[in-house]
């Protein structure tokens, strides 16, 4: 091997960042479809680890690895290239079942095995990273630097490759990328043997071939699998787009007739429909429309038709369109015009193109007008007043019955969006919304809690006077309005109920005799929730209550979050007699997690001061600071990002835009941040960042509120700008301490790069679980406010009296918690 | 020759003999492991038995509930796990309930030896079998073809004679064999279809289990009156209330 060049291979590390980065956010596409959000959480971020592992690992070969720096490195990243696809492949053959994990004690092993499996390629990728940093450690600023360029690029180019190719091609795409990193580094090097270079470029050829590109396969518990299992079930389309893959089926021997709160009186029989699967699950309806009304009366035997009993041909708008299901049900009610927001334009495209002979044209039909966006945005952005706003169904039963949508940020449902849709309804308009019913009752309650606080906070002083809620058999329907509901409402409402044999939860003067008639509970359940929330005993009907239904908030926007902790010993004890259902999946998940990564971090940052003190050199004391430093730095930097992420969904109103816009800006002006370091390392002491960071946090803490309530009625590309500069002085600070940090201790005793690189790799892993759970419990402030108080312990426990602190996460980790809105 | 011959005889004997005993230990196992699972179905029974409003279930289920082959119906790989008590695959993205879930919602329909059943959803055919052991004809429709055909066959080859099963859709019922004393449904609602409630005999029973695969949430209890009058009841299959204190 031919000795060290004198640069970096810096296009070879954007590469294998850009790739690394990339490979990840797929990684959770892929996961979410043939598994569940929640299960892609835990897998990523226990293969993340791989960062950790690779500092420890190098730590404890450095020694061994001197000399062997250029083929050291191009094996990582074509192993890197050839692991991130065939891993992945390797894990759909697995006969892993998420749904067993608690039943099944063979499923934690093959858990496992996908960790494993799925750990390699960030293992490879951290490698190159990580090998640099030791190779040239007095250019680490520019390598950091090149490396959060590369990241940055590889988010947004992701998110713009997932606009064109199908997640498995974009998988090659990546893998190609990795071994186009092997192949920069061949050529920046001069190095290598003669067979490599073509080798690589062959891997490449093949990789992005069209054609041969492997199936997803779907869990054969997803709601898609079983939908095609049916006799006569077929596939007729499938898209995808970063927002979702879409599939479309057709069944013609056994017709869907998803109608979900249909009363069990109803004369009518649904018609012909299509179901729309995002992610393989999450059943949306396409419905049969040729433009007669009249086999749309079974839109009129659900709980979310009694508004439209309550009005008179209403301005409606409709949050969440889906295949049009609402939108079609205001029509049918002689809405006089339609407002129908959809986030993702490939289901507007399904309805409105690829099935306009099935479903009619629905949205182009002239009182119907229908908006990409995301629905909070649309409500805060527009001065548009409305007779009625209805909200969608929330997720597939199952899933919210199982509890999978608890690790899922919703700024839909919380006291201040409920607040603002309130204050866009014209006197005497109506807010509805459907819930599905849960035994005991979760979802139903907090909405009517959540309503009340609204209610209250606008100054009502009997929130009960402007609330009437019924429910069926498995849906309830809330209803709130701008003011009292009228003795004549509250007969239509009595009326409505009856006739369909719907059960009448609260209106104004309701009594208890009225209350679980039809669809009787054990017991009253619902009537005496809503009755105690409306009453002076609501904080300790709160406290009493064995679920969490206190409302949810902006700061804490986790509507689908109900376990409490003291409940869980006894569901738990309850397994064997179908107790289990009671339990909250995804928020185990996420207690399951950090317990993992935690236990797998602790190992991994002991491991090398017990198996070779003398690969960790320095004292006790230095090593005690290195850990503290990077670790708090590591964490900081991860809490941050995803606490501001969450901040600037609410701004740019869109989930997957706002993830690549913050995530973007935060690593490439970190990585500018890092470049500048270099420069100021002599002079400036690592306080004077940290100091920064510090102040423009808690500036922001404040300011962006307002700010945004005040800016929210720009375009969405001067909103992106100015998420762009909000977010540019932040992530260039928080891109100097890490590299001035690990440049300092490259000086002092360069052998712990390794090990530092490792503890900030296990940190960024750890701190992303753990913002999550801070924000379930405390809030995103909260999230703030302990990173701030972790940057300043950062300030403290330097290695080396000039003080030199810096942060750098693991790249990417960030987007794992804002991602999936 | 003839000595080969008879060594070969012997040989196969042998291994008939070993099958047989092989066989006859296995049935034996199994017998063992659904009477213990019997037995911890009652445990469990008489831990919620305030909560379900009833001191234990019927003698009746639970004879049916150790007498049927629960092994016979899952998958090979999965028949030792076939008497503990949780739900289990059985492929084609089905699941077959924990025995004391498939047990409570036996209970619940309240059958007698006269009464004719349609079931929605034949999975394995395990439900069907329970049903059949209670009473005189089980109707079950299932909308997996494959699920539906393994279904028949096996219910046919252990005897269940009474139990007649149908590919197909299952929302219009069993025209033709109306009204049914008590309609199971099985099969992932979004409705209860009013077809099926048609169906239900004066006095009769619907139970609808709700909830995802492997997860039992609820089940729907819908009852007709004498006089054609229909109420549902929601009961959670668990001893469980939501509030504590003075509530």
């Amino acid at each position: 091997m031919k000795p060290c060049s004198i640069t970096p291979p810096l296009i070879s590390i954007t590469l294998i960042s850009a790739s690394v980065l990339a490979y990840e956010i797929l990684l959770m596409r892929l996961l979410s479809i043939t598994q569940w959000h929640h299960f892609a959480y835990m897998i990523i971020s226990l293969a993340l680890l791989g960062y950790g592992v690779s500092g420890i690992v190098l730590a404890l070969l450095q020694d061994r690895l001197k000399g062997y720096f250029q083929a050291a490195f191009m094996i990582n990243a074509a192993l890197f290239g050839l692991t991130a696809v065939g891993g992945f492949l390797l894990v759909q053959s697995l006969p892993f079942n998420a749904l067993e994990l608690l039943w099944d004690r063979q499923q934690p092993l093959w858990l496992l095995a996908i960790y494993l499996l799925l750990f390699i390629p960030f293992f490879c990728a951290a490698n190159c990273i990580c090998l640099a940093f030791a190779e040239y450690p007095r250019q680490l600023h520019r390598i950091y630097s090149f490396d959060l360029l590369g990241a940055g690029a590889g988010a947004i180019g992701i998110i713009g490759v997932l606009f064109y190719l199908a997640p498995m091609a974009a998988l090659k795409l990546v893998s190609a990328l990795g071994l186009l990193s092997a192949l920069t580094a061949a050529w920046e090097f001069r190095a290598g043997p003669r067979w490599l270079k073509p080798a690589l470029l062959l891997g490449i050829i093949v990789l992005l071939l069209p054609g041969a590109t492997p199936e997803l396969r779907l869990s054969e518990f997803k709601g898609l699998s079983q939908a095609l299992r049916v006799i006569g079930a077929e596939q007729i389309d499938q898209r995808s787009s970063p927002l979702g893959l879409l599939s479309t089926v057709s069944s013609s021997t056994v017709p869907f007739r998803h109608i979900p709160g249909l009363s069990l009186n109803t004369p009518a029989g649904p018609p012909e429909q299509l179901a729309i699967f995002t992610d393989g699950d999450g059943m949306s309806m396409i419905t049969r429309f040729d433009g007669d009304l009249a086999p749309m009366e079974y839109l009129d035997h659900v709980t979310s038709a009694l508004p439209y009993h309550l009005l008179d041909r209403p301005k409606v708008l409709v949050l969440g369109a889906g295949g049009g299901a609402d939108v079609l049900q205001a029509l049918y009610h002689g809405a006089s015009r339609i407002d129908a927001v959809e986030l993702n334009p490939q289901v507007v495209e399904l309805v409105n193109d690829e099935f306009a002979d099935f479903s009619g044209a629905l949205f182009a039909d002239p009182r119907v007008s229908v908006h990409i966006g995301e629905a909070r945005g649309f409500v805060t952005g527009h001065d548009q007043e409305y007779d009625l706003v209805q909200l969608a169904l929330l997720g597939s039963f199952g899933a919210s019955s199982a509890g999978l949508y608890s690790l899922s940020e919703n700024y839909l449902y919380t006291v201040e969006a409920l607040g603002e849709i309130l204050d866009t309804l014209q006197p005497g308009g109506i807010l509805a919304i459907t819930c599905w019913i849960k035994l005991p009752p979760r979802d139903g309650l907090k909405i009517f809690a959540t309503a009340v606080a609204a209610l209250e906070r606008a100054g009502v002083a009997e929130p009960g006077q402007q609330m009437v809620m019924i429910r069926g058999w498995n849906t309830s329907t809330l209803l709130l309005s701008k003011r009292a509901f009228s003795p004549g409402q509250i007969d239509r409402v009595r009326k409505f109920s009856e006739q369909r044999w719907f059960d009448l939860i609260h209106y104004p003067g309701i009594e208890a005799r009225e209350a679980n008639r039809y669809n009787q509970l054990q017991q009253a359940w619902y009537f005496n929730g809503a009755r105690d929330l409306l009453g002076a005993e609501k904080e300790q009907f709160f406290a009493d209550y064995k679920f969490n239904i206190r409302p949810a908030t902006d700061d804490r926007p986790y509507f689908s979050h109900f376990l409490k902790w003291r409940t869980l010993p006894e569901i738990l004890s309850l397994r064997g007699q179908g107790g289990l259902p009671l339990l909250e999946q995804g928020y185990l998940i996420l207690i399951v997690t950090l317990a993992q990564a935690a236990l797998a971090s602790l190992v991994l940052i002991l491991l090398p001061l017990w198996l070779g003190k003398n690969k960790v050199k320095g004292g006790a004391g230095i090593r005690g600071r290195v850990l503290v430093y990077f670790f708090t730095i590591g964490a900081a930097f991860m809490l941050i990002e995803i606490a501001f992420i969450q901040k600037f969904i609410l701004f740019l109103s869109h989930p997957l835009y706002a993830v690549a816009v913050v995530l973007g800006a935060f690593l490439v002006f970190a990585g500018f941040g890092s470049a500048m370091s270099a420069r100021l390392r002599e002079h400036a002491p690592v306080f004077w960042p940290v100091a920064g960071i510090v102040v423009i946090s808690l500036v922001y803490l404040f300011l962006l509120p307002p700010l945004f309530r005040w800016l929210m009625p720009l375009h969405d590309i001067n909103k992106v700008l100015v998420s762009t500069l909000l977010i540019a002085p932040l992530a260039f600070l928080m891109g100097m301490p890490f590299p001035l940090g690990l440049s300092r201790i490259a000086r002092h005793s360069a052998a712990l790069i390794p090990w530092a690189w490792g503890i900030n790799g296990c940190a960024s892993v750890l701190s992303a679980v753990f913002a999550t759970i801070l924000a379930i419990h405390a809030g995103f402030i909260a999230v703030v406010l302990l990173a701030v108080v972790l940057y300043m312990l950062a300030a403290k426990t330097f290695p080396v009296s000039s003080g030199i602190k810096a942060g750098k996460t693991v790249p990417g980790l960030k987007n794992l918690a804002g991602q999936d809105q | 020759m003839r000595v080969f011959e008879t060594c070969l005889v012997r040989i196969a004997l042998c291994l008939v003999g070993i099958g047989m005993t092989v066989n006859v230990c296995a049935d034996e196992r199994f017998a063992t492991q659904r009477q213990q699972m019997v037995r911890e179905i009652r445990q469990n029974v008489a831990d919620t038995t305030r909560y379900i409003g009833r001191p234990a279930l019927n003698e009746r289920v639970m004879t049916a509930m150790g007498t049927v082959p629960r092994h016979e119906f899952v998958p090979a790989l999965m028949q030792a796990s076939a008497y503990q008590n949780r739900p289990l695959p059985i492929g084609h993205g089905q699941t077959i309930s924990q025995p004391y879930i498939v047990a409570l919602m036996t209970d619940l329909v309240d059958l007698d030896e006269q009464d004719t059943v349609l079931e929605i959803g034949t999975g394995s055919g395990y439900q069907a079998a329970i049903l059949s052991e209670l009473v005189k004809k089980v109707y079950s429709i299932e909308i997996v073809a494959a699920l539906g055909r393994s279904a028949g066959k096996r219910l046919q080859r252990l005897g269940y004679d009474n139990v007649e099963t149908r590919i197909g859709d299952g929302y219009y019922g069993w025209p033709g064999q109306q009204p049914f004393d008590a309609i199971v449904v099985t099969a992932a609602l979004s409705h209860i279809p009013p077809p099926l409630v048609q169906q239900i005999k004066p006095g009769g029973i619907m139970l609808i289990p709700v909830g995802s695969q492997f997860q039992v949430q609820q089940l729907t209890l819908v009852r007709k009156d004498e006089e054609g009058g229909v109420t549902t009841r929601q009961v959670l299959p668990v001893r469980f209330v939501p509030l504590t204190g003075g509530h």
